[in-house]
């Protein structure tokens, strides 16, 4: 999902940045707020970056003949929201895009905007829907992770279009490019996130307490 | 620890098959596997002709290379699982 540098018109570099700062803003003062007033989450935080951090870097081949990455933002929106998921994935993404030329300065509010805002908000939806429905975490989590990382091409391609094409075609033809290559990247990130909180049900199940659907006060969580 | 075992062992057996499945899938179609990210330069000729960056970035037309290139996604991959692992060691309950 990362759009190039360059790629974008200047007035579209700015759209997206102004949609996505208030979010990075308000993800990085809950962060701040968590590490200072509640230490006990640091570790949880790391890992949540540290499934960005993994995942975002395995390119995996698809069915379409081309490859892509996962956007490992489920477990991240699961536990702490959007605004604090779209800060995360703002580091990740700025160590992309100065060190490895991999999407690019200018577009990276868009960027931003679909792997840590749109996409995660999409598979939160799903966690609150599913858990509420079945109240099974492992499929929840499934669903959350794969819709997480699907929805974040989805946008890319509606951003591409709104810039390159505005029509049907156009959107079809990114839409290919992008989303349906990632339909078993984001099955298999769906797996992974499943084992994980299969993992987390048998060996830390108190974590799952303070998700950002279960409305209680914050628990003490000892890491 | 049994159940939750093959659960493991499921998730990831049937990742490896889906990847496997993937390339060779690909291999007789002859396809090549590059980023989608990079494809998107193609769709863009494709649907808005003429279409030019207009920056290519702080480093210019200067490419990594691509040894150096794949050192960065590793080391990346590497600080995300060094985490994952410590988490998964501290927390672990033991029979």
């Amino acid at each position: 999902m990362h759009i190039m540098e360059g790629f974008l018109d200047p007035i579209w570099c700015a759209v997206w940045f102004v949609l996505a700062i208030p979010f990075v803003i308000l993800g990085a003062k809950k962060i701040i707020d968590l590490m200072r007033n509640h230490p006990e989450h640091k570790m949880t935080i790391a890992l949540a970056g540290a499934f960005i951090f993994l995942l975002s870097s395995l390119k995996i081949p698809s069915v379409t003949g081309s490859s892509s990455h996962p956007t490992g933002t489920g477990f991240s929106v699961v536990m702490y929201g959007i605004c604090a998921t779209s800060f995360l994935a703002t580091i990740v993404l700025i160590f992309q895009a100065i060190l490895l030329a991999h999407g690019g300065l200018t577009t990276l509010g868009a960027n931003i905007f679909s792997m840590g805002i749109a996409g995660p908000a999409c598979g939160l939806l799903f966690w609150i829907l599913l858990k509420k429905a079945t109240g099974n975490v492992p499929l929840s989590m499934f669903f959350a992770a794969l819709f997480a990382d699907l929805f974040t091409y989805v946008v890319t391609a509606f951003q591409m279009t709104l810039n390159h094409g505005q029509s049907v075609e156009a959107f079809v033809d990114f839409m290919t490019n992008y989303a349906v290559t990632q339909i078993p990247l984001a099955i298999i990130e769906g797996i992974l996130f499943f084992m994980f909180a299969t993992y987390l049900i048998r060996n830390k199940p108190e974590l799952l307490d303070i998700t950002v659907d279960s409305f209680k006060p914050k628990k003490e969580v000892s890491a | 620890m049994s159940n939750s075992k093959w659960i493991y062992i499921g998730g990831f057996a049937v990742i490896a098959i889906m990847c496997l499945a993937a390339l060779a899938y690909g291999a007789t179609q002859g396809a090549e596997f590059g980023g989608a990210d990079d494809g998107a330069e193609g769709v863009v000729e494709d649907v808005d002709p003429g279409y030019e960056p207009w920056w290519s970035g702080i480093f210019g037309d200067y490419e990594l290379p691509g040894e150096t290139e794949s050192l960065l996604f590793a080391l990346q991959a590497a600080i995300g699982a060094i985490i994952i692992g410590y988490f998964i060691g501290r927390t672990v309950k033991r029979a």
